[in-house]
């Protein structure tokens, strides 16, 4: 079947039941979204389906024919990241930095949709996101300093994503 | 040769000024003095992981086109000892950070360092490196030296070049030979001052961040080799099962599935895809009978079956006459349940095997050792065995990783040729990982006339906190194999280190005083190494019952630990801490709202670190909020002080959330905390409003371990704040709800 | 015929309320003629204005309430430790905080916005702070909150206020409520105002209301029944006022007394109905009942979610194994014992559970041929099946849905919430926990899904509103509160 991954077509011929995350890890080696649970309780697996965030864990691959999947690989690169990227690197804003790739992601589905999210509505945001290593103060400012860039008016670094 | 190398001695031991940064100091720059040259008839010991791995080559390679590479035996596990590591020897080399490339831990080309644990990064492998690379570089200077025909001492060394006084440069690509480095550390370095560095101590961003925010290749989960398989263990459903059916046949004709592994209880299958083993492993756990045995203690007695156990004591410090001293006695038991590391990502590796052995990618926090407990189990010679360690997620000690490294090397033997790659399930890795053990502390102590201790009676019972090295017997594939491994009889970590007893003694000044750690060998629990080992226990009961002393002298617990602190250092993050969270006596606070303090060295010889807290609690709910901590660290030489700052802030959420909430719950026959709804930890909605860590520097002295010095002192911050908020003291971890409401609830 | 208006018509004519008609009837017939006409007519008024005073009168007498003084709290006595921890267990029992506590707000400082079929009204503050809470209010005019819905002022207040269920609280347990309120925290907070259109706004209406379903209390013990019996008919009625969501509601928004417990809603969750009619698979039974009380759970029903997850919460803390056993065998009454052929069926289903599943899905129900049902099956075979028809216990694990109340109630509503929004686990205490699927599933997924659901796991024929439910919840046009799932001491026990 055919799936759309950052913007492009992929045609994966796996047993369409497959949760998306092996798909995105396997068959299409993208390593940001992680094996955290299998249970949809730690984020570790977080994508955006059309621009809201899911425990790629959990979806199967049937019911995303149609829909425009982005992971962190679709955000940015190392040559050109995007806001979040930038300011986690900016904030040292990771340890181990397993739990990170799907911070990010929940991160950009809050901020796509409410750019002025409070640090109270970030928090709120990302409950579903489990990090081990205590990295949670700089996330939450990471993600703050993430979206002061999105909000500037006419900036380049306003991205949104499908 | 031997000429060659009595050169380079003679280089080492003659250049310039010589700074030594370690503790047989003073005797061996008295030595190298009087006698002026480099054959002494006893040798001193080298600096840190060096001892054991001499050769400058291990720790330093320059290529002829300039680039180095370091190597270092520790590993990465998102602690930040990578940049850490790159800074010390781009400090020590005069090159650019970005310009260095460090291998770490791989049992065929890196120095034997053991496991990266205990916080002892820095204390063995910096120090190594710091040694290795300004040794390298003094091999330069003199091999500059003598092509350019100027004294060594005249040159300086910048980017990676060796630049002469008239202005003539030679880059190091250009001094290299094949052998110039193939030479013996000397215990003597010529070492840079503190006082010009440009690196150490800087704030350098961490090497591995930037792919680890891209998508980039960061972790052995992400690993993908031609022709890699997939493979999922069945583990038993609780300790000791045994497997007494299986039906295999159904799951051989399911898609994609290559074969069934089964040996003893080990039980296992791989496929082509991931999903297709998953699939596969869950029709196999259908279909297997287990015969179980109800061997666990009962939880709600975990302390009286703790105490009950038979125990090997160890009197650890006797000071003094104790019970000798007259005044006020005060008593407390504290205990501490079983608790896991949760590693976010659950434990992976990769194995390939063929004629020649095996080679495996694993995120084991000591890949030499796991190279011989996999020889051991595979009856494999040691050095066709071959361990190469790619990070994992945060590990916080001895999790899954050496298991699951087992798990695939023996399962690809099944499959010779094809990379086999295991990735354990979020219910085997906390049901399967050794736990930080279970604990109980008792302390009495004896207030004189004028406030302060003068009798301390400490004991401690605890499991063993490290199963590591143990051969195959501590693998679990090796305990469940048809032939098992035994299990190695646990032994405990001696002083100063410790394991149950690490930081059991006091830092503190107290005339009479008597430590015992009662070692508890029968583990009826898997437990191993935890973040901090002892220490999160120890203190917490330490610190806990040195407020419960203050209060009962009627003295700020601030003061009054002052009042016990000789140690400057000690005293000045005491001092620090307290002064920037604004510590105030604590008078009329509002019910509900608490301030608490606590300070350990950890280990008593590594990081000093004192954090004040600030918590909120719900009188309704027993709810308790931390809203805001101030940390003061010192580690001594800070290389990187943002990444220790990230160390501390990260401990004290960790440890707010042991502290908080958690517990492995079992009963009489399995653990059922198996995933994050059975072992809740701490969510975003539990974030303090600020965490403040600071930093005192001091240049010049040793690197101390600061990877596990928060979380006990973290613990007894917030005990102490709950105590102070509530005015009931709680000796029992974790502080749950449940339990502040049943002491102060309405 | 007309003729001329005379000087003494023509004044009348000015001077006096006539009607059309009359003023008509005298241009064409003469003052006269219609003197008798207009002496009804003038009685008629009369009369009128007489009963429009009487009944103004009595509606005043009704509707006005006179003002209580404000009292100086700090002048007021230290309440007693017990009485005050008895009111908590009450206030507990009562719920009072999942009303009057604002997410992540002070506690009872007020704030939350209660949709009603009136408009929203914003539940106020209950500290004792003196300017915006109940820091001035003396007992009585606590009491008389309580018991006639009108606040110290003399104010009506909403029924969305439950007064009409407790009003059947007795002095002393009013009194330990009072003296726990006072206690609390004073937290200045001021509620937004209620948004509630003309004419509901006009409080006086309220008494209205209150005339015809108002029977102020307290409670009357029933002395045919036993003492566990009014014990629990006091508790459920008059504290817990479980009728408030789960009887169905009359056009004034009142309880229907006739149709007890016969199913309502809140929050945007269905109140599944707690009488004869209700859609359990496996029929409740006394013990069952008592546990999921208690724990917010049971094997054989499932897990409480929505507004039902503070409740057990408050339950758990706040009720004794009395109480809990005093509410079930009051609900078991109107439960009543199910007919053999239910029984079995419930029977049928926990056996054909607790077969170790071997990975087939089990059919329960007539099983779906439509296209959505088939669609909707491969989504749930995909989705769902790895949790709910995996090897994990209750209440950790998904639970079989043959045993949900979900599929078998009287809408998909339930089922869809929990399916978009999961059940988001308690902080800090183990909780049984779901995550939400609702940015994977499209509308005609959830349909799909819906349809199957239903069709696999529940023997009652198809919803009829699955499409209308499902638009209107994912515009938001139906809101629905989330709350996490109830935090359990229970651990986790494995087979």
């Amino acid at each position: 079947m055919k799936l759309n991954v950052n913007g492009r077509d992929h045609e994966v011929e796996v047993d369409p039941e497959t949760p998306l995350l092996y798909v995105l890890r396997n068959e299409l080696a993208l390593n940001g979204a992680k094996f955290g649970c299998g249970l949809g309780q730690c984020g570790a697996c977080t994508v955006m389906v059309d621009g809201e965030a899911v425990f790629s864990c959990l979806t199967p691959l049937l019911v995303l024919e149609g829909k425009r999947i982005t992971t962190i690989e679709g955000l940015g690169t190392l040559e050109n990241p995007a806001p979040l990227q930038s300011s986690f690197i900016a904030e040292q804003a990771a340890q181990c930095g397993y739990c990170i790739a799907g911070m990010i992601m929940r991160a950009q589905a809050i901020l796509q949709k409410n750019p002025g999210a409070s640090s109270a509505e970030i928090r709120a945001g990302l409950e579903p996101n489990l990090c081990r290593c205590g990295t949670h103060m700089r996330i939450l400012r990471a993600v703050l300093r993430a979206a002061g860039q999105m909000r500037t008016v006419g900036s380049s670094a306003k991205r949104s994503v499908p | 040769m031997t000429a060659i190398i009595a050169s380079r001695r003679h280089v080492l031991a003659g250049t310039g000024a010589l700074i030594v940064s370690f503790s047989s100091a003073t005797k061996l720059l008295g030595e190298a003095a009087r006698q002026g040259g480099p054959e002494q008839t006893e040798k001193p010991p080298l600096p840190g992981s060096l001892k054991a791995n001499p050769r400058l080559d291990s720790w330093v390679r320059i290529e002829a086109d300039g680039s180095i590479a370091i190597f270092t035996g520790k590993a990465e596990l998102g602690q930040g000892i990578k940049t850490a590591l790159l800074q010390i020897a781009a400090e020590q080399l005069d090159v650019p950070l970005a310009s260095l490339k460090l291998i770490t831990a791989d049992t065929g080309i890196t120095p034997n360092e053991g496991f990266t644990a205990g916080s002892r990064s820095m204390q063995d492998s910096g120090r190594a490196i710091l040694h290795a690379a300004a040794q390298a570089r003094a091999i330069l200077l003199a091999t500059a030296g003598e092509r350019l025909g100027v004294a060594p001492s005249e040159l300086k060394t910048q980017n990676g070049t060796v630049i002469a006084p008239s202005g003539s440069n030679i880059r190091y690509g250009e001094l290299v030979s094949d052998e110039l480095l193939e030479v013996e550390a000397q215990p003597q370095s010529h070492l840079k001052e503190p006082g010009t560095f440009r690196i150490i101590g800087n704030s350098a961003q961490r090497v591995d961040i930037p792919a680890k925010v891209t998508g980039g290749e960061a972790y052995v989960h992400d690993l993908r080799l031609p022709g890699m398989v997939h493979a999922r263990v069945v583990r038993p459903p609780s300790y000791g099962a045994r497997l007494v059916s299986v039906s295999t046949d159904s799951v051989k004709g399911m898609a994609g599935v290559l074969k069934v592994v089964r040996d003893g209880d080990f039980l296992a299958v791989i496929a082509e895809r991931e999903f297709q083993a998953i699939k596969a492993m869950r029709k196999l756990a259908a279909n297997a009978r287990w015969d179980e045995k109800a061997r666990l203690p009962r939880a709600s007695e975990l302390p009286s079956f703790i105490t009950s156990l038979e125990a090997e004591d160890t009197v650890i410090l006797d000071r003094g006459q104790p019970q000798s001293a007259d005044g006020k006695r005060f008593e407390a038991t504290f205990t501490r349940p079983y608790q896991v590391h949760g590693s976010i990502g659950p434990s992976c590796a990769v194995a390939r095997s063929d004629h020649n052995g095996v080679t495996v990618w694993t995120h084991s926090q000591g890949v030499y050792p796991d190279q011989q407990a996999i020889a051991e189990l595979l009856r494999l010679p040691t050095d066709q065995v071959r361990c190469i360690h790619m990070e994992g997620s945060g590990c916080y000690g001895h999790n899954g990783a050496d298991d699951a490294a087992a798990d695939a090397a023996l399962i690809s033997r099944s499959l010779p040729d094809r990379p086999v790659r295991v990735q354990w399930m979020r219910e085997q890795e906390h049901g399967w990982e050794p736990f930080g053990p279970a604990m109980v502390t008792k302390v009495s102590a004896v207030l004189d006339r004028n406030g302060r201790i003068a009798d301390w009676n400490y004991a401690v019972w605890s499991n063993t906190h490290s199963m590591r090295p143990g051969g195959a017997g501590s693998l679990l594939a090796g305990q469940h194999l048809a032939q098992p491994f035994a299990v190695p009889v646990p032994k405990p970590i001696p002083q100063p280190e410790g394991g149950g007893d690490r930081n059991a003694i006091p830092l503190y000044s107290i005339p009479n005083a008597r430590v015992v750690h009662h070692f508890l060998p029968a583990m009826p629990v898997r437990v191993s190494a935890l973040r901090a080992l002892g220490a999160y226990m120890n203190v917490f009961s330490i610190e806990s019952f040195m407020d419960e002393l203050a209060r009962a002298a009627d003295d700020d617990p601030v003061e009054f630990r002052l009042r016990h602190l000789d140690d400057v250092r000690a005293r000045d993050v005491v001092t620090k801490a307290s002064e920037i969270f604004g510590w105030r006596p604590s008078s009329q606070r509002h019910p509900g709202h608490g301030h608490g303090f606590a300070f350990a060295r950890y280990k008593n010889l590594a990081a000093y670190c004192a954090i004040a807290a600030a918590v909120e609690v719900d009188r309704d709910t027993g709810r308790v909020w931390l809203v805001r901590a101030v940390a003061a660290i010192d580690s001594g030489q800070a290389v990187n002080p943002d990444g220790l700052i990230n160390q501390v802030e990260g401990a004290i959420l960790q440890s707010a959330s042991w502290t908080l909430y958690e517990s492995v719950s079992f009963d009489n026959t399995r653990i059922t905390s198996v995933d994050w709804s059975t072992y809740p930890i701490l969510r975003f909605n539990a974030v303090p409003d600020s965490i403040e860590v600071h930093v005192i520097d001091r240049p010049g002295q040793p690197f101390l371990g600061s990877g596990e010095c928060g979380q006990g002192p973290a613990a007894a911050a917030i005990a102490n704040a709950v105590a102070d908020a509530t005015g009931q003291r709680l000796r029992d971890l974790p502080l749950t709800r449940g339990r502040i409401k049943a002491a102060w609830g309405t | 015929m007309r003729r001329r208006i005379t000087q003494r018509e023509e004044h009348i004519f000015k001077n006096r309320l006539l009607t059309a008609g009359t003023r008509k009837a005298i241009e064409a017939f003469g003052y006269r003629e219609l003197r008798a006409a207009l002496r009804v007519e003038m009685k008629l008024l009369k009369v009128l204005t007489l009963l429009f005073v009487i009944v103004g009168g009595a509606f005043i007498a009704i509707a006005w309430r006179p003002s209580i003084a404000a009292v100086d709290l700090s002048s007021v006595q230290n309440f007693d430790a017990p009485l005050v921890k008895r009111g908590a267990q009450l206030a507990a029992l009562g719920n009072c905080t999942t009303c009057h506590t604002a997410p992540g707000g002070p506690p009872f400082a007020g704030g939350v916005a209660l949709p009603t079929p009136f408009g929203v009204i914003y539940s106020t503050n209950i500290t004792p702070e003196a300017e915006s809470g109940i820091g001035g209010w003396s007992e009585l005019a606590f009491r008389r909150a309580m018991r006639e819905g009108v606040d110290r002022e003399g104010r009506h207040l909403y029924p969305a206020f439950p007064y009409d269920h407790f009003t059947m609280l007795t002095d002393t347990d009013i009194a330990a409520l009072y003296a726990y309120f006072m206690v609390r925290e004073p937290v200045y907070a001021k509620a937004p105002p209620n948004e509630v259109s003309f004419p509901l706004n006009f409080r006086p209406l309220i008494a209205a209301w209150k005339l015809l379903f108002l029977h102020a209390g307290p409670y009357w013990p029933d002395p045919e029944q036993s003492d566990a019996w009014n014990r629990g008919a006091y508790l459920v009625e008059g504290l817990a006022h479980c009728g408030g969501c789960h009887t169905p509601r009359n056009t004034f928004g009142a309880e229907k007394s006739r149709r007890k417990f016969a199913g309502g809603d809140a929050e945007g969750w269905t109140a599944y109905a707690l009488d004869g009619s209700s859609p359990a698979p496996v029929p409740w039974d006394a013990e069952a009942l008592q546990i999921y009380l208690r724990s917010g759970w049971h094997d054989h029903h499932g897990l409480a979610r929505g507004p039902m997850a503070p409740i057990i919460d408050s339950l758990t803390e706040a009720a004794s194994a009395q109480d809990l056993q005093a509410m079930t065998v009051y609900l078991m009454g109107f439960l009543g014992e199910p007919g053999a052929e239910r029984r079995r069926a419930g029977q049928s289903r926990i056996d054909r559970v607790r077969i170790p599943p071997s990975l087939e899905s089990q059919t329960v129900g007539q099983g779906g041929t439509s296209q959505d049902a088939v669609d909707g099956e491969k989504i749930y075979q995909a989705t769902c099946a790895s949790c709910h028809e995996g090897h994990a216990r209750g209440p950790f694990g998904g639970i079989d849905l043959s045993l949900s109340t979900g599929p078998s109630g009287p809408d998909a509503r339930n089922v869809l919430n929990v399916v978009l929004w999961g059940l988001p686990p308690a902080e800090g205490v183990r909780s049984p926990s779901m995550p939400g699927f609702a940015g994977a599933l499209t509308q005609k997924q959830l349909v799909d899904l819906l349809t199957f659901v239903r069709s696999r796991f529940s023997d009652k024929p198809a919803w009829k509103q699955i499409e209308k439910d499902v638009r209107e919840t994912l515009s938001g046009q139906r809101s629905v509160m989330v709350h996490p799932s109830p935090g359990t001491d229970l651990t986790p026990v494995s087979e």
